[in-house]
């Protein structure tokens, strides 16, 4: 008996290396297949699987990787001149460096390259990736005969990303609007950008954003520890007992009745967590789409709406200096 | 199928590794432990963190150095006595020649007298220094006169900034090196580089050429809940921000000091730093537009920056990473010569003066 109580995969099951299910007919083939290429890893068997390959690249994955390379290099050769092509400057101020979309003067048309126009161009030969990459997921998963859920899930990220990116800034008539490439520069744009908005925590679908992603984590937390905590019982063969409902499953279900009053089935979980997974950048998305758009201020919308509570006076009334006499500059 | 055989190392290893998780954990702690104090309603955030440590550190730099002893502004008028007095001429001589004293052990202390005056020719203005000191003396009574609104009664002095340094250690220039992108490379737009102006964010890095010169718009948020055509976007936030983070390093406070942030736009949820600091902005453009930019038409390039421009002032200038400079300790109590000039003597009677305070502008 396999030691399951363990916070780590314990268990590696080795068999002979498994090639795969075979490809629909004129499907280009995998690299690697058969045995040549293919390769076993005790250290990745530790968190994963042990074998490694074959791999599936197609025209769809080649081209991804390719547009996605090319977006990287834009950003990256642009980052190294802002630094003199100085490499020691640009590992030292990697995270600070960034490439920034056009100035509002450009509105949505197309900037020089220097001024925004590299921004555009980034943005384009990552969204083709991002998008092929996605054209490859849900093909991916027709092949093998699955159903294409990982698809539409990443579709939902693929959604928010848009949004930021592309839609938004649209319908506000300026590329300026977008996120800058970069690490820190993009963390600043989001501060910068809930304060220009009047405080996205407001946002009620940016509430309901939190939420979804709050809730992810705990759901993820809950059912790992749930399935590992009745494997013992045969809990691992969770599919199976959606349908023949097991010792495992029902220690499960009794232990979060008696914990919380409510529980899911080996089935409803994993659609609980999907679903969680998937609302966080679909709610995500349409706070940002809405904002400037449709609102201008959500902190005064949310006093609109009652949903921003007014808290006692502790400071003398303040006054706008610019209102008083003499004051306004 | 066979029960797996998994060798722990031994106790050794074991309790190395688990001191250096906790080391790793702590490494985030700070003694002595911060204090918290809570400035605004309860729940709000509205609290100041301060180390003590920090704190001490702070008030050791701000140490203020003794007034000397007053004179009786009694005698002739240094105007009418010394030749070329175009600023101070409305002090006695006692009076002028203390005021000249303390100037030269808050701004030369090593040079002395010869620092600004050239050789026994006192009325000389060969040396550039000494037309820098007319116009800051200038500077200073207008601050202290004008500028009430922010200096409140504690008003500056030359060591308010100066600090026994010929320069102020806190001013600023354009720095034209930032952005080394040439060609075609995309432009960095004035961000995206480590800078400590604003705290080492990668916001935009010079928010005192935007705002501390030139008078653009602070004021980014909306003033109604739906659009309204507020034209200024994200990228106008950015630099706003940037401002606001070199407020925040200077005076060693956060953003709660002045505002509830969540709504930085609301005035009648800010605490009343934040209408000092609003006169402060437009005190250190003032300045910098009326007194300080003037000064390169004569000033020698050596005391320029790397873009040929003034050294300048911002909210560092002064503050030092005080809230209040020198601590609130008021040093313009004791050297009142550096408000308003005295009205000249023959004056008939005392006219009420109309409007106290001038319009601020």
């Amino acid at each position: 008996m396999a030691e399951y109580q363990n916070i780590f995969t314990r268990v590696q099951v080795r068999g002979p290396v498994y090639a795969g299910v075979p490809l629909p007919a004129g499907d280009s083939g995998r690299v690697g297949s058969g045995s040549t290429g293919t390769f076993i890893s005790n250290l990745l068997g530790k968190i994963g699987d042990w074998q490694i390959g074959p791999v599936y690249l197609g025209w769809t994955g080649f081209i991804s990787l390719f547009c996605g390379l090319v977006a990287f290099e834009i950003i990256g050769f642009n980052m190294l001149a802002s630094v003199g092509w100085d490499p020691v400057q640009f590992i030292r101020q990697l995270f600070w460096l960034g490439l920034e979309p056009p100035a509002p003067e450009y509105g949505i048309s197309l900037p020089p390259m220097e001024k925004g126009g590299w921004w555009l161009l980034a943005g384009f030969f990552l969204t083709t990736s991002l998008i092929l990459w996605w054209v490859r997921t849900y093909r991916r998963a027709r092949s093998l005969g699955m159903g294409t859920h990982v698809a539409w899930a990443f579709a939902a990220a693929i959604w928010l990303y848009l949004v930021l990116g592309f839609i938004r800034p649209l319908l506000m008539g300026s590329w300026s609007e977008a996120v800058p490439f970069g690490i820190f520069p993009h963390l600043d744009w989001t501060a910068a950008f809930s304060i220009r908005y009047g405080n996205l925590f407001y946002n009620p679908f940016h509430m309901l954003s939190i939420a979804f992603l709050y809730g992810s984590t705990l759901l993820f937390a809950m059912h790992g520890a749930t399935i590992l905590a009745v494997t013992r019982y045969g809990g691992d063969r969770e599919v199976e007992q959606i349908t023949d409902r097991g010792t495992a499953s029902e220690r499960a279900a009794l232990f979060w009745r008696w914990t919380m009053g409510f529980n899911a089935t080996m089935e409803s979980i994993h659609r609980w967590a999907w679903w969680f997974a998937v609302l966080t950048p679909l709610t995500g998305g349409i706070g940002i789409l809405l904002t400037g758009t449709v609102v201008d201020n959500w902190y005064l919308w949310a006093v609109k709406h009652g949903v921003a509570p007014m808290y006692p006076a502790v400071f003398p009334a303040g006054v706008d200096p610019a209102t008083l006499p003499g004051g306004a500059q | 199928m066979k029960r797996l055989n998994v060798n722990l190392p031994g106790l050794p290893v074991r309790v190395t590794v688990a001191c250096a998780a906790a080391a790793l954990l702590l490494a985030g702690c700070e003694l002595p432990r911060p204090e918290v104090e809570q400035v605004g309603y309860r729940g709000t955030g509205m609290v100041q963190v301060d180390n003590p440590r920090a704190v001490k550190k702070l008030a050791a730099a701000n140490q203020v150095p003794e007034s000397l002893p007053r004179v009786e502004p009694a005698g002739p008028l240094a105007g009418e006595i010394y030749q070329n007095v175009q600023v101070l001429g409305d002090l006695t001589v006692p009076e002028f020649t203390r005021v000249m004293q303390a100037m030269t052990a808050w701004v030369s202390p090593e040079q002395g007298c010869q620092y600004c005056h050239a050789g026994a020719e006192l009325s000389s203005d060969a040396v550039y220094a000494k037309k820098v000191s007319r116009t800051m003396l200038r500077m200073t009574r207008h601050i202290n006169t004008t500028w009430e609104p922010h200096v409140r009664g504690t008003g500056v002095t030359c060591y308010t900034c100066h600090r026994g340094q010929n320069v102020p250690v806190n001013t600023w220039s354009q720095d034209p090196r930032l952005d080394k992108a040439r060609g075609l490379a995309a432009r960095d737009t004035g961000q995206n580089h480590p800078a400590s102006a604003v705290a080492y964010a990668s916001l935009p890095a010079d928010p005192f050429s935007t705002f501390l010169v030139a008078d653009n718009a602070i004021r980014v948020v909306g003033t109604k809940a739906l659009p309204h055509g507020n034209a200024t976007g994200t990228k106008d936030a950015e630099k706003t921000y940037g401002l606001m983070m070199h407020i925040s390093q200077s005076l060693g406070v956060n953003c709660t000091f002045c505002h509830n942030t969540r709504s930085m736009a609301a005035w009648d949820q800010s605490s009343p730093q934040r209408t000092t600091a609003f006169y402060g902005i437009r005190m250190v453009r003032d300045l910098n537009v009326n007194y300080v930019v003037p000064t390169a038409e004569w000033l020698p390039a050596n005391r320029l920056g790397p873009a040929g421009d003034v050294p300048k002032v911002n909210c560092a200038t002064c503050h030092q990473g005080a809230n209040k400079p020198l601590l609130g300790v008021s040093m313009y109590q004791d050297y009142p010569e550096l408000g308003a000039p005295r009205p000249p003597p023959p004056a008939p009677e005392p006219v009420p003066a109309e409007g106290a305070e001038a319009p601020i502008t």
